[in-house]
């Protein structure tokens, strides 16, 4: 009782605050220093989408490479210059652009683009905060973002090129300054971004776990929230509690490049250069540190899509999620097991078996919460009235396509398979199908769904529909394919298969990956199109709820000032997912709860 | 021009779906909105039955034109191979199986549960019953494969058998060193500041006096057919990892940290070439840990041959001791002589050749 009374008289006095200061919103405040949860979020949205163009720009341009390595394209050496020497891209460009993808597509994109982007937006006004916990950490977590994305990007103009030594950036390769021409000061300006960018991470994460907790508006139980926020408080924890132990890596890193000592070397002899003096260091230490993060990374990217894709499932079935205590305890029990897996990265590194067999088995426990998790998004399906909205369609391709990575997973996790398929194309097709695509399609989704909320304003649906068919079958004719490289032994990350007897096989199919893979690149700059066109001159949106959902945001006002709600914050009586109960279309969580109604 | 042209054309095609976009949001305010949105959800709907059946078709296709390419497609070259590969098909048929019926229910639902105004959707929040039963039926077959996998991990990764023979494999960027032991069977030590990459490529240490006998070579190494392989392996600079598709097996070759890996050839590479029905094909060894900017150049050869030719090739080999120190070759100092005997000839010839043409 006192405790709600202390936070009513918190969220008062915010509002008042707030009240106060909407009058002095200059550019400068309202744009760019802004403290609004709401404007941070489209902030990140925004600088995710600048990186999802340039990131898939690299991968058009080293598919380009791998579908016609004999043709030349002249008008390449008038964009790239002497890297792409005679209209060809060098190995050099090639290993900078496949490094720099994924660095940017892991971290900018699917870390700080879809989780900053939606847990900024959708926390607050789904558990019912005039702001996070504290909106000027939160925008220093932006800034921070920012700053690693100029670092980043200026990395790519030195002279000796961006880092390339693939975006795990193992030693000794990225510690060595003479064993690639990426790893001189192209790795000390990624080194930078990366830590700039894990600074970002932890001022926000500790953020969205304080407002989780602690801002709730009266009658919000934890037990109320919606999936989505469950899902970004798992996802928080993750980055919190995971990223600090891949900065510390990255600090010896730092030091065995710069200051000369030995964490991560020993008995080395480079070519050209002669031994180095260092001894006795491990370069596998590394490799636990930075899959320490690396792999619960793989779920602070896919916890968030799951979240979404749960709540614009239920809603455009007009049905409740199926078995919501079920999967809050399969995220939490992903959250739990992610931490206990990282090294199914290594099993080829020479790691003891019997270390190994642990990881086997925690490995693929994690099948079990996922299936749970998928069994429940289909029965949610199932005898539901479903919504075709560009949302709804990209959570269902979200499901798709996490039931045919996430199969494949199973072979991958097992050791003694992976013996086989390690660092082949089918790693590539594995983990672009499970965490890249379909976070991406989670992330399409959130966009197509509170778009309307963000801009007050729709998106041009026949350009949402076009834009996921196309993506979804283009996802799967890219991707599919290359299960069966993997299966041949294609190694990832080569700039040219033409002298393997075993690979060269492939390059008819390698051609029609590459060409698939620029339609679908092309097919997402009508996203883009749709999205800035729709900011400014969409259909305005009349109905303040127009999913006919029952979460607290579509209470607010269609376009909510900073404070979200005008008056007093709405109350909150019952979970969000009574749809379709006892006849009644949608019951929003303001709603009491009747008399005669059994509540959930 | 032709540049400037298909810019030019790419664009146009990108304002003609917009404009075609947008005159649909018009025709849809037009002929009411409810109504365009319903028909909008009917062809969706259609298509998510459309994609099911093109999908699956397309995965028929699909197999059809690649299965031939796989290493599945013929028997494996090591005994290790024959246990993966038929780890591979059971996790190919369990998974197989999941996906078909998974994927199905996904988009016959969409399809079947399509909006329409007569359905009353079914309220079903919660079912313990079956939360259990999709819990334990993962939980058990997964169960079925991680013993399986364990059992094949635990061989791989377990002790070569007494009889293997021993290879030590060296990896730099970018290319691969091989070391035999030769008659002594057992390696000279070595460190790693006494690497010359003229003559003493891995650093062996010649006072050993189990190196003087080690033999060294590059890109390519012999193994006997049906007799287990043992390499040790380590890398000279950054990490690499030696990639034996046809064999199935892989392993890191970290600088400073050796790891091991063994198998069984089954084949020789001649054999293997009536199999695949491919004359030019060999056992190749890719790096398969990204190592630098010749990292996909970085092959290695493995000659799978009788126990005769391997002897045969053993005998031609000089012991890397006396290309490092040639005035310490028995047979090198002969040559010497002999070149020696020669040279005098020649200088012998040349001055007749001057004489006579004076």
């Amino acid at each position: 009782m006192s405790h709600e009374a202390a936070l009513h008289a918190h969220e008062s006095h915010g509002h008042d605050d707030h009240g106060h200061h909407e009058h002095h919103d200059t550019f400068l405040t309202k744009y760019v220093f802004s403290q609004d949860h709401k404007m941070i979020a489209k902030q990140f949205l925004i600088t995710g989408m600048v990186w999802a163009v340039l990131g898939g720009l690299m991968s058009v341009l080293f598919r380009l490479q791998l579908g016609y390595p004999e043709a030349s394209f002249p008008w390449l050496e008038s964009i790239l210059g002497k890297w792409a020497k005679g209209g060809q891209i060098t190995p050099e460009a090639y290993y900078a652009l496949v490094t720099t993808h994924g660095t940017v597509l892991v971290f900018f994109v699917l870390t700080a683009g879809l989780s900053g982007t939606f847990a900024n937006f959708l926390i607050p006004l789904q558990i019912g905060a005039r702001d996070m916990a504290s909106p000027f950490m939160n925008m220093l977590s932006y800034w921070f973002f920012l700053t690693a994305s100029i670092v980043m990007l200026s990395s790519l103009f030195v002279e000796t090129g961006p880092f390339s030594g693939g975006w795990v950036a193992y030693p000794p390769l990225s510690a060595l300054h003479d064993a690639s021409p990426g790893s001189k000061s192209g790795m000390d300006l990624w080194i930078i971004s990366m830590a700039l960018f894990v600074v970002s991470s932890l001022l926000g994460g500790l953020n969205y776990i304080a407002t989780i907790l602690n801002m709730r508006t009266k009658g919000m139980s934890m037990t109320r929230l919606p999936l989505t926020i469950w899902a970004l408080f798992f996802t928080a924890v993750l980055g919190v509690l995971s990223f600090p132990v891949l900065l510390s890596g990255f600090i010896l890193l730092i030091f065995d490049r710069n200051f000369g000592t030995s964490f991560y070397l020993s008995d080395i002899f480079v070519n050209g250069v002669g031994a180095l003096s260092n001894e006795g260091g491990s370069a596998i230490l590394y490799q636990h540190l930075f899959w320490f993060l690396g792999h619960p990374e793989v779920y602070i990217i896919l916890l968030p899509a799951m979240g979404m894709v749960s709540e614009i499932l239920s809603v455009n079935s007009r049905k409740p999620i199926f078995g919501y205590m079920a999967m809050l305890g399969s995220l939490f029990a992903i959250a739990v097991l992610a931490f206990l897996v990282w090294a199914h990265h290594m099993f080829v590194t020479g790691l003891n078996p019997f270390l190994g067999s642990v990881f086997v088995l925690l490995t693929l426990l994690i099948a079990v919460p996922s299936a749970i998790k998928v069994f429940n998004w289909l029965t949610t399906l199932w005898r539901g009235n479903i919504r075709f909205t560009p949302g709804m369609l990209f959570a269902i391709g979200f499901v798709s396509l996490f039931i045919s990575g996430g199969l494949t997973g199973i072979w991958l996790g097992n050791a003694a398979l992976d013996i086989h398929l390690h660092d082949t194309y089918f790693v590539i097709a594995h983990f672009h199908i499970v965490m890249g695509v379909a976070s991406m399609f989670g992330m399409f989704a959130g966009v197509y769904h509170w778009f309307p909320k963000m801009y007050g304003r729709h998106l041009n649906n026949s350009l949402g529909y076009f834009h996921f068919w196309v993506t979804l079958a283009g996802a799967y004719m890219i991707f599919w394919p290359m299960h069966y490289e993997g299966l041949a032994g294609m190694p990832r990350r080569y700039f040219d298969f033409s002298i393997w007897e075993s690979f060269k096989q492939f390059a008819e199919l390698n051609r029609f990956i590459s060409t698939v893979a620029m339609i679908v690149f092309a097919a997402q700059l009508l996203f883009l199109i749709n999205f800035f066109y729709s900011i400014f001159k969409g259909r305005k949106v009349t109905d303040p709820n127009p999913w006919k959902s029952n979460t607290l945001e579509w209470t607010t006002p269609i376009n909510p000032g900073h404070g979200n709600w005008p008056g007093e914050i709405p109350e909150v009586h019952r979970w969000p997912y009574d749809y379709g109960k006892d006849g009644v279309d949608f019951i929003p969580q303001t709603t009491p709860v009747g008399e005669h109604e059994s509540s959930h | 021009m032709s540049l400037y042209l298909s810019i030019a054309i790419i664009a146009l095609i990108y304002v003609v779906i917009f404009q075609i976009a947008k005159a649909s949001e018009y025709v849809s305010i037009l002929k009411g909105e409810e109504n365009s949105r319903k028909q909008n959800n009917k062809i969706n709907g259609f298509l998510m039955i459309a994609f099911l059946v093109l999908g699956f078709v397309g995965v028929y296709v699909c197999n059809d034109m690649l299965f031939s390419k796989t290493l599945l497609a013929h028997d494996a070259a090591s005994l290790q191979g024959e246990r993966v590969d038929q780890m591979l098909w059971i996790t190919l048929i369990i998974t197989g199986i999941v996906f078909v019926i998974t994927q199905f229910l996904l988009f016959w639902f969409s399809y079947k549960y399509q909006e329409n105004e007569n359905r009353k959707v079914f309220f079903f929040a919660h079912s313990t019953k079956l939360e259990l039963i999709w819990t334990a039926i993962p939980a058990i077959t997964l169960t079925v494969l991680v013993i399986f996998g364990l059992r094949n991990w635990f061989y791989f990764t377990g002790d070569a058998p007494k009889n293997a023979m021993v290879v030590e494999v060296t990896g730099k960027q970018f290319g691969w060193i091989f070391r035999y032991p030769g008659k002594d069977a057992v390696f000279g030590k070595k460190y790693y500041r006494n690497i010359d990459p003229a003559t003493n490529s891995v650093g062996i240490i010649w006072d050993d006096k189990f190196a003087q006998d080690d033999i060294l070579t590059e890109q390519t190494m012999y193994v006997v057919k049906g007799q287990p392989v043992k390499l040790i392996i380590g890398s000279r600079d950054v990490i690499h990892d030696v990639g034996l598709s046809a064999f199935r097996l892989k392993m890191d070759a970290v600088p400073g940290i050796p790891t091991t890996m063994w198998f069984t050839p089954k084949y020789t590479t001649k054999e293997m070439r009536e199999i695949t029905g491919n004359p030019n094909y060999t056992y190749e060894i890719s790096c398969d840990q990204l190592c630098g900017n010749g990292h996909y150049s970085m092959k290695g050869v493995i000659e799978v041959v009788e126990q005769e030719e391997y002897d045969l090739w053993m005998a031609k080999q000089k012991p890397q001791y006396f290309v490092a120190n040639p005035d310490k070759d028995p047979e090198a100092a002969k040559a010497a002589q002999a070149a020696d005997a020669d040279k005098a000839n020649t200088k012998d010839s040349t001055a007749k050749a001057a004489t006579a043409k004076m």
